[in-house]
């Protein structure tokens, strides 16, 4: 429901003043120019003011809710019979309250054409007011809406985003579970601890926008310790956070899906043993990642390029959230596939 | 007895498959390989009855070994790769174990093969599923993968110049050397992307991105010209095919 533009405190007060100097001035214009006495110049006034108040909330109320296709138009065919109406009432009004003071009375026919413009004016001047309030207000709202939309759909893009974990990860890591029961079956209790934490992590996390560097790198760990279980001696990592870095913000859930694409492609590409590492720097006050991986160039023609791996949904989370394309880039050297991603602070 | 070899690259699912096997006596797993290079080894040395596979391994993948396999063993696939394959395994006999598996699915596929075991008829199953999983899986659609003297070599798909039919082998062509594939021109028809690569000739398949020119040749057939000079015959059927994806 739209809310109308006389019960805004501040319009009340605006169109109560100049109500008030409009009536004093013609008051005073009456008394001074046309030289009525006193008391007709007062009365003349407020019966014409009063109305012609009457007449301009009138049109302001009917287009809080009517505006039709021609909105202009019938502002000013509105005003122009409003404005007559008026002329008429009051003219009425005041002829039968002066019906003796006949140089008064002949005076408020003669000037009958000007009072009618006067009235027809300010009415037309309320009018377009009310009517450029009104839609302006409809515009925000449809503004707000739309904002309030798209602001979802982000969202559940982000939700979804994040939620994007590797079914294979978690279908592999239960099947080493139930070869940890029949074999080692401690090691299998320790495996459901880590990777219930780990999906604990993934649920818990949504909610917050930001966490700190070392909440995530501990979160990190726990996947990389069960991935350390599937793959043993063939996965190792290090990992080195400056201190600069350590106390810096992270969105939850960045990192685990650039380490998964790296261990992917790293431990897809060779058969031996690969070492992922991971670096954290502070840099301008921006938080930097770089995430390295060994591949082999000549398995993946790709990659070279950087367009071969599978980040495009870390590029995309990342332009979500701060509405920028250039937080992620990738760099192959040699046999080396690095991921950098900037994380811009919160203010 | 009954040899069995593991294909798998993580250590703790293959020691799955070990236990489950324990209350099999006449099997016996000859060796255990983390990947499709020592399986194909294994599987020439050993010549295995039956193998368990995985899908998703280092450098080449499960179906891209078996493609390299020349005697071809009974094939039980164990993996967590569902969405390419799964459709492949469903029309074909042999089995698969999607992880994480209970040991009452694992003995049913074991007791089914054990059972039925006819060896010939697998070997068909084996090869008519491989094309149909070489059409769904997006990772081989990027390349080749044959074996050169004992070497595995991975060919990307735009190092192809054309393919040859040779009697029951299909020659590779390529800037460095033609490569043999123990395949059917259809498997690579299928599995090829048609907007790339079309069956120009009865014997011929062809890169349209290597062809510089063609020229008519004799009633109805045509000849293209490829970059390095090479010609290769255009049939009455091919030439349209070859038009339309030229867009002429």
């Amino acid at each position: 429901m739209a809310k109308l533009l006389l019960s805004i405190k501040s319009a009340q007060i605006i169109f109560g003043i100049s109500w008030l100097c409009v009536t004093l001035l013609n008051a005073a214009l009456l008394y001074f120019w046309f030289s009525a006495n006193i008391e007709t110049a007062i009365v003349d006034s407020l019966i014409h003011n009063i109305l012609l108040a009457f007449a301009v909330m009138g049109l302001s109320q009917t287009l809080t809710y009517y505006r039709p296709k021609g909105k202009y138009l019938f502002v000013v065919v509105t005003s122009t019979t409003l404005a007559i109406i008026w002329v008429m009432l009051s003219g009425w009004v005041l002829a039968k309250i002066f019906e003796k003071d006949l140089l008064y009375t002949a005076w408020l026919y003669t000037a009958m054409p000007i009072t009618f413009i006067y009235g027809f004016i300010l009415l037309l001047a309320m009018g377009i007011i009310s009517l450029l309030f009104y839609e302006t207000r409809e515009q925000q709202s449809i503004l707000a809406r739309k904002e309030e939309a798209e602001k979802m759909a982000r969202e559940a893009e982000l939700f979804k985003l994040r939620q994007q974990l590797q079914p294979h990860f978690l279908f592999n890591s239960l099947n080493s579970i139930n070869a940890l029961i029949a074999i080692r079956p401690d090691e299998a209790r320790q495996m459901v601890t880590k990777l219930s934490d780990f999906l604990r992590g993934t649920l818990k996390k949504e909610d917050k926008q930001w966490i700190s560097v070392d909440e995530e790198i501990q979160y990190l760990r726990l996947y990389l310790d069960i991935e350390k279980v599937r793959f043993r001696h063939r996965l190792s990592t290090e990992i080195t956070i400056s201190e600069a870095a350590t106390g810096l913000q992270i969105p939850p859930m960045i990192l685990q899906p650039i380490v998964e694409n790296a261990i992917k492609f790293g431990l897809y590409d060779t058969t031996e043993a690969i070492t992922i590492t991971i670096d954290a720097w502070q840099e301008d006050g921006v938080l930097m990642i770089a995430v390295a991986n060994p591949f082999d160039s000549s398995l993946n023609p790709a990659s070279k390029s950087g367009t071969g791996f599978g980040l495009s949904s870390i590029q995309r989370r990342l332009y979500l959230l701060f509405g920028r394309q250039d937080l992620l880039s990738t760099t192959s050297e040699g046999d080396l596939f690095t991921a950098t991603i900037k994380v811009p602070q919160p203010q | 007895m009954i040899k069995v070899v593991l294909i798998d690259d993580e250590p703790l699912a293959r020691e799955l498959v070990l236990e489950y096997l324990k209350v099999f006596p006449h099997v016996q797993v000859v060796q255990e390989c983390n990947d499709g290079f020592e399986g194909l080894k294994a599987i020439q040395q050993h010549q295995p009855d039956l193998i368990f596979l995985d899908i998703q391994m280092p450098k080449i993948n499960g179906f891209e070994m078996l493609e390299l396999v020349e005697k071809m063993p009974a094939v039980i696939f164990a993996t967590a790769f569902e969405e390419y394959a799964l459709k492949a395994f469903e029309v074909h006999a042999v089995d698969y174990l999607l992880k994480p598996f209970s040991r009452e699915r694992f003995e049913k596929a074991v007791q089914k093969w054990l059972q039925a075991r006819p060896t010939v008829e697998d070997e068909k199953e084996t090869q008519a599923l491989l094309e149909t999983a070489a059409q769904q899986m997006p990772a081989q659609h990027n390349r080749i993968v044959v074996k050169i003297n004992g070497k595995i070599k991975i060919i990307p798909l735009h190092d192809i110049q054309y393919l040859e039919a040779a009697d029951d082998y299909v020659r590779v062509i390529t800037s460095e050397g033609a490569f043999l594939k123990n395949k059917t021109m259809s498997f690579f028809e299928k599995m090829l992307d048609p907007t790339q690569f079309i069956r120009v000739h009865r014997s011929y398949i062809l890169n349209v991105t290597q062809i510089t020119r063609i020229d008519p040749y004799e009633k109805d057939a045509h000849i293209a010209i490829l970059k390095n000079g090479e010609k290769v015959p255009v049939s009455k059927t091919g030439y349209p095919k070859l038009k339309e994806v030229l867009g002429l």
